[in-house]
């Protein structure tokens, strides 16, 4: 019989309780504007999590720049070796290695390649706060960092600091 | 010589790579393929390469694979 039945009472009325959560609230719309691009490849949950799951990565991206921990433009090179983990034990090494990359960032890059590589290698900014500080998109940072990239690796290998020996890698 | 590897592997590029915007468009199905235990790298070798290379890309993916297989917190 209806309205026999226990009725099931929400905690928050729905508007308040997404609202308690921003990322929430903005990937329901970004699912909800999307709507109609679902073609049925997969199930329809799947489809819907994965704008939540970018909706909250560009969300971290936008909450990186509130509080940064180095300016964009710094360039603190001696932090290097701690972002590849060199071992101290053969400083020599990675020192000679260092100066060469560094070399390289200075004369092959251009500055975009070079605000790039600096930004996300340097001072460890994410990608995706990256990309809310330059205004453009993933694909165009990564691909700006991935020319950036086989450029760098080109020259170290031609100066014989790093190894040539995975053929259609560059 | 090559006495940094993680810095070695950072600079290798794979030419197969599929790009942000072409591997996070097919991400659900990527996902589901591997969640059903089908070779989705065979499949989709220039998204599989993306996912290795890209950082958020690969917590994109790790993070839709969670929530899929209902294990995500």
């Amino acid at each position: 019989m209806p309205g026999a039945g226990p009725r099931l009472r929400p905690v928050a009325p729905w508007p308040r309780a997404i609202g308690q959560v921003p990322a929430a609230a903005d990937a329901l719309m970004a699912i909800t504007g999307k709507l109609g691009q679902f073609r049925g490849e997969s199930r329809f949950t799947t489809w819907a999590c994965k704008f939540a799951i970018f909706e909250v990565s560009a969300k971290i991206g936008r909450h990186f720049w509130r509080h940064p921990a180095v300016p964009l433009d710094a360039e603190d090179w001696d932090r290097l070796p701690d972002r590849f983990g060199a071992d101290p034990a053969q400083e020599a090494e990675w020192r000679d290695l260092a100066a060469a990359l560094r070399r390289a960032v200075d004369e092959v890059l251009i500055p975009r390649q070079r605000q790039v590589f600096v930004a996300i290698v340097l001072n460890g900014v994410p990608l995706d706060a990256l990309v809310v500080e330059l205004g453009s998109s993933r694909n165009a940072i990564y691909k700006v960092l991935f020319d950036a990239r086989r450029k760098l690796r080109s020259v170290l290998v031609a100066d014989g600091y790093l190894r040539d020996d995975c053929p259609g890698n560059s | 010589m090559n006495d940094w590897p993680a810095l070695d592997r950072f600079l290798r590029t794979d030419p197969r790579d599929a790009g942000c915007d072409q591997a996070m468009e097919m991400l659900h199905v990527y996902v589901e393929l591997v969640e059903a235990g089908n070779p989705a790298e065979q499949r989709y070798p220039g998204i599989a390469a993306r996912l290795r290379a890209c950082g958020p890309c690969g917590e994109d993916f790790e993070g839709l694979l969670a929530a899929v297989r209902g294990d995500a917190d």
